[in-house]
């Protein structure tokens, strides 16, 4: 019976039980490249980040990127700093995605999906809402036209903080 | 005790392989690639089936038509 209950155990601990980066801790850091230098996390703090990872081959990203740039037009000057993290293994097909979806926000890159595997995500697209002082306040899965009042709600609330 | 369960984990991970490891959500698109379809090239397929339905009197044909001559 013993050997059963650690055979058990050793069945639970072989699956590979990931978790999320969790609302309320704070944001790992990361330094990725982006068209423009290189992007630090940490560097960001005092801002208001909305960190969203994307690939082109995922159609919700697609409907997400006319929001983000509306967003970063509009309270940009208030300290809000959008990063939407590219994970296309190849970067030509990021380049022509963003030749079709033009985008103001800072687009970085993560082709080995390094920082994805950091912020263990559940979905595609997934985005981090994180507040001044670098702790994740919200995290998102999939982008539906639905969801856009409630995040541009709390990315006010954050800004007022 | 301790040698079965030694064994026993073994076992277990030879025999799981691959099952363990998880496509994570941004490498989907390599699962979606035609070189990672059960049949990559269709087209090829289809003529391969029909070469092997009517030449080599096999049964089934995979939904693979005959060759219009009424012989397979």
């Amino acid at each position: 019976m013993k050997l059963l209950t650690y055979f058990g155990i050793l069945l639970a601990s072989l699956g590979t039980v990931s978790v999320p980066a969790a609302v309320n801790e704070p944001a790992a850091n990361f330094t990725l490249p982006t068209d423009q230098g290189t992007i630090e996390l940490n560097k960001l703090q005092g801002q208001v980040v909305y960190l969203d990872f994307w690939a082109s081959w995922c159609s919700p990203c697609r409907k997400s990127f006319p929001w983000m740039n509306a967003m970063q037009s509009r309270y940009g000057k208030d300290g809000l700093t959008i990063i939407a993290v590219n994970l296309d293994k190849e970067k030509d097909l990021a380049v022509k995605f963003l030749a079709e979806v033009p985008t103001q926000v800072t687009v970085a890159y993560d082709p080995e999906g390094k920082v994805a595997a950091q912020y263990q995500l559940m979905g595609m697209p997934t985005s981090f809402l994180i507040d001044r002082q670098g702790t994740i306040h919200r995290t998102h899965i999939g982008f539906r036209d639905t969801d856009k009042q409630a995040l541009e709600a709390d990315i006010q609330h954050l800004l007022k903080q | 005790m301790w040698k079965v369960l030694v064994l026993m984990g073994a076992a277990l991970t030879a025999l799981s392989g691959c099952a363990f490891e998880k496509v994570q959500p941004w490498d989907r698109d390599l699962l979606a690639q035609d070189k990672m379809q059960l049949v990559p090239f269709p087209l090829d397929n289809f003529y391969d089936e029909h070469i092997n339905f009517s030449k080599e009197a096999a049964s089934g044909g995979q939904g693979v038509g005959g060759g219009g001559c009424g012989c397979n």
